[in-house]
């Protein structure tokens, strides 16, 4: 843990009289997983798009890897290697689980304006799409169309998409959120083989799930983060137990 | 469930095969029996399947709801009558031709540049906004020509020689059918390709969640405005057809109304289907025509099916003859 | 230039202007509340002219015929909210525009069958019929100075309506927060349909009031409703106050891009060149409009506040 991957330096964001997000900022180390957490309401969703560039700050600066991104359009975030989650799962319904990934993949070689070979016969995109699959166990799934899978599948789905892009650094809005306790802990797994080889911002609820995964953790109150600390720094911190864990 | 089987995808190419054979060998038929009339229906038929085809890239697969499409069918049609005006009765000795290819590169590079210049504007907005805009634009177009006094304005424009091509002759009615028919299978082959291609997936998926395509790093934006520009250009061939087969061009051709004819054709055919505008527009100039010989209050029972088909089969005819999923 | 003329077309623009927001603001109600794009908007424009030619008619007064027709015309707003609309509220705008667009054609072919062909001319009493003199050589013919002054008493009879009525605050309501209006157990069914039938009624009236000028005819209603589609998106989907703002500035745009645009061309063209490219611009004025103001303002001028 060297230099910062993800710098977010006094980030304010304000709808109407709420304050979402109030003068935030925190480094996250590349390789580490950053879990961001707090209560309903805390500004987590509202800070991952912010982030990722869907919502535009009313103040302050991020900087992915040392440049500035803070007015940059999401695609070309995504290009320089930041992918995302959704928190409410977003996928192209209409088709498979195998072109959606591969759509990913296809996404991260280049640009696609490409219009004679059959996308569905490039070798290329289809063997990496595959190999990801593999590596989140769901390569069975592949030919389904997004539609029929079950929510558990789909959300593996969101984390293979992410994946495709190589990114640097994935942001995980709830990857957890309507899950039960078996396909929770499959993703913990999944997400498991990633610790220390991928930058991961992880917003969560299912607190097992981030003191498992998280090598430090942020907590976010009211959009602001009151503590940043290990896993074990986190239980032990006063302000927290007050703000958030006592009342949970 | 799963994707689709090799039998379903066999019998989707019976069905395209048979609605593309159909409408070539029939009309033919039909003229070699006597009934000529029938082969200047399906010249028209063709013409306009070539104009929905081309709708249906952006609307069937793309999304994108253009209220405006017909302005590229009176383009191309201009682009032939213009310059063939202007080689019989001087002026504009720059373009004054009856060179068939002139016309199409004219038709072409103008509803190209019409396209790139409108749909940068109209993609940017979503929604009502874009329906309302491309309708704008297109009206823009149709008092355009109408202000145009030169050209006859309102009334329109008799085209008094055909294009030329070598070896060619479009005043013979076999021969415009063939070429117009000719020119649709290659438009469909083209389609089809583009369809599956790289570029058409990530279409597809913006048309399904742009959010998401987005997020994974494609500028959407880019993407819609080269396929509107796609269907721009196809959309004025099938115009500078259309020119030749009519000989008269007038701004009622880019009418609003029109172009929701267009739409018309493309979901009552099936949109994102390949063979589906090529259906809905076999439909619409038969129904045209049978209705209008009924009664000459036609637009009654059309108006009304078109209400009934909105309110009770939204997925097109074609679709009760495909298996689902777009496998090919 | 000359000033009296100047005046004369500011207020001929004026009357375009009222027209056009009478036409806009139902249906950026429509819009608004129920997120329905209504085509067919222009038919109900068409049905107010060839109810209220038929009236003046029958009653001998023009007058007489639009009170009769203004609940008439929200009478067959009401029936096509009743019988094909409000089974669309829930469906996308590809929907709305096709239905809509089918609506046109039944319209259209209705009133061909119930009134023939032929455009119908509907006399005005001779007290409107003549032209006043507003001031020292302003002449302008009564007709249309009343129809500019009913369309401002209209637009401030909306004014009070939305902003200080039940129904308005529920207008309003419903324009910023759907979900809301119906949180609050308001029959929203009913709301829509007295929505759409206080639109038709508006879109009726423009048609009444143009009736005498340029007579009522088949598809009147299909060319001008782009234009109020161009107000629209001009002033912002939803917005009353854009609607009718934009509306009397592409009615005076309007009006003096064509009686002046080829003087402006003259000054820097040859009168040849001016006087044949002048038309061609002038026609295509609002729509360049429309395309600067997208460019600048995608949502428009005055977009209403973000929806819940």
């Amino acid at each position: 843990m060297t230099e910062p991957a993800l710098e977010i330096c006094n980030l304010v964001k304000h709808f109407g009289g709420v304050t979402a997000s109030d003068d935030i900022s925190l480094s996250i180390m590349a390789n580490e997983i950053h879990a961001i957490i707090g209560p309903n309401g805390a500004g987590k969703t509202t800070l991952v798009s912010q982030l990722f560039g869907s919502l535009a700050p009313d103040g302050g600066k991020v900087r992915f890897k040392g440049k500035d991104i803070t007015s940059l359009p999401t695609y070309k975030r995504s290009a320089l290697g930041l992918a995302r989650s959704f928190q409410i799962t977003s996928l192209i319904m209409s088709m498979s689980v195998l072109d959606n990934v591969a759509l990913a993949v296809q996404a991260h070689e280049g640009h696609s304006f490409k219009f004679w070979k059959p996308a569905r016969k490039v070798e290329t995109l289809r063997l990496r799409a595959t190999e990801i699959l593999q590596q989140i166990d769901l390569v069975e799934r592949a030919d389904s169309k997004v539609s029929a899978l079950s929510h558990g599948e789909r959300r593996q789905v969101e984390i293979a998409v992410a994946l495709a892009g190589e990114p640097s650094l994935l942001l995980l809005d709830e990857p957890m959120a309507g899950m039960g306790a078996i396909e929770s802990a499959q993703m913990v797994e999944i997400l498991k083989q990633m610790k220390g080889e991928k930058t991961i911002v992880l917003i969560e609820h299912d607190m097992d799930a981030v003191f498992a995964l998280a090598d430090r953790i942020s907590v976010l109150v009211y959009g602001r983060i009151i503590a940043t600390g290990s896993p074990d720094e986190i239980r032990q911190n006063e302000d927290v137990r007050r703000a958030y864990l006592g009342e949970a | 469930m799963f994707s689709l089987s090799k039998n379903g995808r066999a019998r989707n190419g019976w069905v395209n095969f048979t609605v593309l054979a159909c409408t070539g060998v029939i009309p033919l038929l039909l003229y070699v029996a006597g009934q000529t009339f029938y082969l200047d229906l399906a010249t028209r038929m063709v013409c306009l399947a070539i104009a929905a085809i081309s709708l249906n890239l952006i609307l069937g697969y793309g999304g994108m709801v253009s209220f405006g499409h017909a302005v590229f069918i009176g383009i191309g049609a201009y682009a032939v009558g213009i310059p063939a005006y202007h080689a019989t009765y001087g002026e504009f000795d720059l373009i004054a031709s009856y060179n068939g290819f002139l016309h199409i590169l004219l038709a072409v590079a103008f509803s190209s540049l019409f396209a790139l210049v409108t749909g940068a504007i109209s993609l940017r907005t979503k929604g009502i906004y874009f329906i309302m805009i491309t309708m704008a634009f297109g009206q823009m177009i149709y008092f355009f020509f109408v202000s145009l006094e030169t050209y006859g304005g309102d009334d329109g424009l008799t085209i008094d020689a055909r294009s030329e091509f070598p070896a060619v002759k479009l005043d013979n009615a076999i021969v415009m059918f063939l070429v117009c028919y000719v020119i649709m299978l290659l438009v469909i082959f083209a389609m089809y390709k583009i369809v599956n291609s790289r570029f058409g997936m990530v279409l597809q998926g913006a048309k399904d969640n742009e959010e998401r395509m987005r997020a994974m790093g494609f500028n959407t934006f880019k993407y819609r405005l080269t396929a509107y520009v796609i269907a721009g250009a196809l959309c004025g061939l099938s115009g500078a057809l259309l020119g030749n087969f009519t000989t008269f061009i007038s701004p009622e051709m880019i009418d609003w109304t029109r172009s929701g004819e267009l739409i018309f054709m493309v979901l009552l055919g099936g949109g994102g289907t390949l063979a589906g505008p090529l259906v809905g527009a076999a439909i619409f100039v038969v129904l045209e025509e049978v209705l209008s010989s009924f009664t000459i209050y036609w637009h009654l029972p059309f108006g009304i099916m078109l209400i009934l088909a909105v309110l009770f089969a939204r997925k097109g005819l074609l679709s009760l003859f495909l298996k689902e999923d777009g496998d090919d | 230039m000359d000033t009296t003329l100047l005046f004369i077309q500011f207020l001929n623009g004026m009357q375009l202007g009222v027209l056009l927001f009478l036409l806009a603001a139902g249906l950026s109600l429509t819009f608004g509340i129920m997120d329905f794009v209504n085509l067919a908007h222009g038919s109900l424009y068409m049905a107010g002219a060839f109810i209220c030619a038929s009236l003046t008619f029958w009653t001998g007064s023009f007058l007489l015929a639009v009170l009769l027709a203004i609940p008439l015309a929200a009478l067959v707003g009401l029936a096509t909210e009743y019988i094909v609309v409000r089974h669309l509220y829930a469906r996308d705008h590809l929907d709305h525009v096709l239905a809509t667009f089918g609506l046109i054609l039944v319209f259209d072919t209705l009133v061909h069958i119930i009134w023939g062909s032929e455009g119908i001319a509907v006399p005005l009493p001779g007290w409107l019929d003549g032209q006043v003199e507003l001031f020292a050589g302003v002449i302008f013919p009564t007709f249309r100075l009343l129809i500019i002054v009913s369309g401002l008493v209209i637009a401030a009879g909306l004014y009070f309506l939305v902003n200080f009525t039940r129904l308005g605050m529920l207008i309003r309501a419903g324009a910023s927060n759907r979900t809301m209006v119906s949180a609050l157990g308001i029959n929203i069914q009913f709301l829509f349909a007295l929505v759409f039938s206080l639109g038709a009624a508006l879109a009726g009236i423009a048609g009444m009031l143009i009736s005498p000028i340029s007579e009522a005819s088949i598809g009147m209603g299909n060319q001008i409703i782009i234009t109020a589609f161009v107000v629209i998106v001009i002033g912002g989907v939803g917005s009353m106050k854009g609607a009718f703002i934009a509306a009397l500035l592409i009615g005076l745009i309007d009006t003096f891009g064509r009686s002046y645009l080829d003087t402006i061309f003259k000054l820097f063209m040859s009168p040849v060149a001016a006087e044949t490219s002048a038309p061609a611009v002038s026609a295509m004025l609002i729509y360049i409009l429309m395309a600067v103001v997208l460019a600048v303002r995608p949502q428009g001028l005055f977009p209403p506040k973000a929806r819940g």
